[in-house]
């Protein structure tokens, strides 16, 4: 078979198909389309503003990896004026986290960025280590979860940056929508699809300049670029309904590389058609503001990609299996549901398949923004997720200590 | 017929976990399949699971008999879907290269 050439330059051996068009491009045409195409991203989406300090969120690994050196390259080729630092958490995991946090300090190095690393002990008092010994293996990505998503927030304030990126890809996000999907779970799933989360309340803003990345081909800039990144699974148990929903992700993938883009296309759609959440042109009415999509739901838990778990599905899918079974017998259309709602007028609108959160229920799921009463974490809840796990692990420890 | 093929094969993204914590191997790749069908990218995976691997979990790099979606193949440096995937003939000499999207960080 002689070899292809590069569908852009014409002239250099294509080393490389690109699953979103099929196109076979050489090394140096990909890197520079791939480039080109996160330059794209964020000026679309007017992700930064110059002067902005960004933080980015740093395991270690390849994504985020890659969306450091990217950023790097873009910051200096397009003069965004960003001034970027790596925020790294350490989980208190022995023989996982130590490795990658190696990486991301030669990170720190190779991409001239300062490193602030905050780690489980010092914010919660625990390390995951010492959340398994508590509690055991099961469950324990919830926790992990709840802390990482807070702990990023925290060591982004302590640095008095506004805003975190993280590497979060394509494959990701469809993984996302689909598990949402698969829940039943529209509100999130249109959270899920956007591109920031968090707005002016919200004293944290959170952004995905990969989203609309392969993560094949972030797997390949960092192999063509020679990045120095780090692999490895979390030692403790990933979640098994994120894995199951990645595995279909990445066989779609193998019949139609199209699918994963499609399927980020998708939940961006089925978002807009979600009344109450990041569609609305009405940003002044509900408690909620029509772009934010809270913090909290944004994905990415556990550091490891299989086991990837948000700290919070677990949990939220245990509360939804029990309300799924409180609600057997009225699965109903939606627009039945609409109708009676209307009818009913202020009774209350629990039979509706469209459910999450505990917001004053709108018919649609609607969730209150506030601040936690403990830490002061934004939360929609009085006790935010974190503080109330801690309380459970809190009265554990004392009734261990006596 | 004991003709071998002497290649390269080399693990990354977690992978070299299954092989030994090891990146880089030197291969001398049989030939021929069983069948008498020239050595390819698909009786090579077989063939690492059942000589090289030193982890039990060949689910890792094989589902259903077939390289397991998400794992890239990259032939002397070239994605493997541009050389024919799992049917490229081995050549003296080459270099493969595989590559988990599978782990995380």
């Amino acid at each position: 078979m002689a070899p292809a050439l590069c569908a852009n330059c014409k002239t250099e051996r294509a080393l490389i198909k690109r699953p979103k068009n099929h196109a076979k491009l050489c090394k140096g045409c990909f890197i520079k389309l791939f480039e080109d195409e996160v330059h794209h991203t964020i000026t679309s989406s007017q992700l930064f503003y110059p002067g902005e300090k960004v933080a980015i969120g740093a395991s270690g690994g390849k994504d985020s990896t890659v969306l450091a050196s990217v950023l790097k390259t873009l910051n200096e080729r397009h003069g965004y004026g960003l001034e970027l630092v790596l925020l790294s958490i350490d989980e208190g995991i022995k023989g996982y986290r130590d490795d990658s946090l190696e990486t991301v300090k030669r990170n720190a190095v190779q991409y001239g960025m300062p490193l602030k690393v905050v780690g489980y002990d010092e914010l919660y008092g625990w390390t995951m280590d010492q959340v398994v010994e508590a509690i055991g293996k099961k469950g324990n990505c919830t926790y992990c979860g709840v802390f990482r998503r807070q702990a990023l927030d925290r060591g982004a304030k302590m640095l008095g940056i506004k805003h975190v990126v993280t590497g979060h890809n394509a494959d990701d996000v469809a993984e996302t929508v689909l598990m949402n999907l698969l829940r039943g779970d529209l509100a999130r799933l249109s959270r899920s699809t956007s591109i920031v989360t968090g707005d002016s309340r919200s004293e944290v803003k959170r952004s995905k300049p990969l989203k609309y990345a392969y993560e094949k081909e972030i797997v390949l800039y960092a192999h063509y670029k020679k990045l120095d990144y780090f692999s490895t699974e979390c030692i403790y148990s990933p979640e098994a309904f994120r894995g199951s929903a990645r595995g279909l992700v990445k066989q779609l993938e193998r019949i139609r590389p199209t699918a994963i883009l499609d399927i980020v296309r998708s939940g961006e759609d089925m978002a807009r058609l979600v009344p109450g959440e990041t569609s609305s042109s009405c940003a002044c009415k509900g408690q909620t503001s029509a772009v934010m999509a809270l913090a909290e739901d944004d994905i990415g838990g556990c550091g490891s990609q299989t086991g990837r778990a948000r700290g919070d599905e677990m949990a939220a899918m245990d509360k939804q299996l029990r309300e799924n079974e409180a609600h057997e017998g009225l699965e109903i259309d939606v627009a039945k549901a609409m109708a009676k709602n209307q009818k009913d007028g202020g009774q209350k609108h629990r039979e509706l398949p469209l459910r999450s959160g505990d917001g004053p229920s709108k018919g649609f799921a609607r969730q209150v923004l506030r601040n936690c009463k403990r830490c002061g974490y934004m939360s929609s809840q009085e006790i935010c997720q974190a503080c109330m796990l801690l309380e459970g692990l809190n009265k554990n420890r004392a009734q261990i200590q006596i | 017929m004991s003709d071998t093929i002497p290649i390269t094969v080399d693990f990354a993204g977690g992978l070299e976990k299954l092989f030994g914590d090891q990146r880089r191997h030197s291969v001398s790749l049989p030939a021929r399949d069983s069948n008498g069908r020239p050595a390819n990218v698909a009786f090579l995976a077989d063939y690492l699971c059942k000589n090289l691997m030193t982890d039990p979990r060949t689910d890792q790099l094989l589902e259903d008999k077939h390289i397991r979606p998400g794992i890239l193949v990259l032939i002397n440096d070239a994605d493997w879907e541009l050389e024919g995937e799992e049917a490229y003939e081995i050549q003296p000499n080459d270099n493969i290269l595989f590559v988990t999207t599978l782990h995380g960080g």
